[in-house]
């Protein structure tokens, strides 16, 4: 595994844990914790949190023959012996291979100019996800953001007025966020990347190209 | 602490329901964590009827996965939440949760007793940290915990010393990678 430097936040995680965030962040979530086994040991310690408040909390009482006719159900169960695990392909983590229908070459891209290309995953509509392929050296449009955008880098690498991120490493940016990510000369960089906001361009063609594109 | 000291050996009821399909070692369970579980999904705005049914598909899929569950790796109230959290997810907000990556550490068959007592243990001082938590913030954390906040809502931090259940979990992933590798 690659050093992560940049992990998910507690309470991007905490909301995972709870089952809270939009479908689009826990595809990110999960992709960054497949890859990530710091953010994995965070996440096993807040489902403990909810362990713990299971257990002390209220309990309601169940029916009286809730026991009977859960065991009549049991009966027509099989035990499960064996995980029918997803499968990773590539640089894709399960999660996200099980999106895309398999590795890098499954993703139907489409052109945004310049060799930048992306695919939109489907999702509920609280929040997108989509894929960004950007090659070595090109920037992705300067953006502002109305809500929060999470970018997780699969290959390859991208820059910032904020650091460097690489490979496994989440970038995390809100509304008062202005950057401009260029990705680093070399291995295209493919990068997963949620919002729960339409992005705003602010170089004029991609701005015209908005409605057309779904960003 | 000693192991009998605790109350009840919750993890040694839910290997003997995945040994010996032990329908007396479910009925414990399910007196224990049925009503639980129906108390946390009204809380979450599941109605009484829509609670007990969801309680009830829990508690069946408690049996069904019992041969998943690894004692040395989360308690069983950790492992009944997450359960109920994803059937929660399913009937209430009919949104799909992708997981994390399976890793290939299947449950031991024997698994190791200390380090389950340790899970055991730290799950319990986590109860007590929580239970001594100022009013305001534990309200937040249930709040949080129950889907009674977005996630823009949620607190940053918990304010729970979660450090020795992090770094048990990392050693484990650790050891997992290196046996791997």
């Amino acid at each position: 595994m690659t050093t992560i430097r940049h992990h998910l936040s507690e309470q991007l995680l905490t909301a995972y844990a709870a089952g809270e965030l939009p479908e689009a962040f826990n595809l990110v979530v999960a992709t960054h914790v497949s890859l990530c086994d710091d953010c994995r040991a965070r996440l096993g310690s807040l489902d403990a949190v909810g362990g713990a408040l299971l257990e002390q909390g209220d309990a309601m009482p169940m029916s009286e023959d809730s026991l009977a006719a859960c065991l009549d159900r049991i009966d027509g169960l099989s035990q499960a012996t064996a995980r029918s695990p997803m499968r990773r392909h590539g640089i894709f983590p399960a999660p996200l291979a099980d999106y895309v229908g398999g590795g890098v070459s499954k993703v139907k891209w489409r052109n945004l100019g310049m060799g930048v290309k992306q695919a939109i995953l489907p999702t509920a509509k609280d929040a997108s996800a989509r894929l960004l392929y950007i090659p070595g050296g090109q920037a992705v449009p300067d953006h502002g953001h109305r809500g929060l955008e999470l970018t997780l880098v699969l290959q390859g690498a991208f820059r910032d007025e904020t650091d460097r991120f690489g490979p496994g490493d989440i970038e995390i940016a809100d509304e008062e966020m202005q950057h401009t990510p260029v990705a680093e000369h070399g291995e295209v960089c493919i990068c997963l990347a949620a919002t729960d906001a339409p992005l705003k361009f602010n170089a004029i063609i991609p701005r015209l190209a908005q409605p057309f594109l779904r960003i | 602490m000693q192991a009998d000291e605790i109350e009840t050996d919750w993890a040694a009821l839910v290997l003997r329901v995945r040994d010996h399909q032990d329908r007396a070692a479910f009925a414990a369970l399910f007196r224990h964590f049925a009503p639980r579980v129906k108390a946390f999904l009204m809380k979450s705005g599941a109605d009484a009827t829509l609670a007990e049914e969801c309680a009830q598909d829990v508690m069946a899929t408690l049996w069904q996965k019992a041969a998943l569950f690894d004692p040395s790796r989360a308690s069983v109230a950790t492992w009944v939440f997450t359960i109920a959290r994803n059937r929660r997810i399913d009937a209430l907000r009919k949104a799909r949760r992708p997981e994390p990556e399976d890793l290939p550490w299947g449950p031991e068959p024997e698994p190791d007793q200390a380090e389950a007592l340790e899970v055991q243990q730290d799950t319990e001082r986590l109860g007590v940290a929580l239970a001594q938590l100022p009013e305001k913030q534990r309200a937040l954390i249930e709040r949080a915990f129950y889907g009674d906040l977005s996630h823009s809502e949620i607190a940053a931090e918990t304010g729970l010393p979660l450090g020795t259940i992090k770094s048990r979990i990392r050693l484990a992933l650790e050891r997992l990678r290196q046996q791997m590798s």
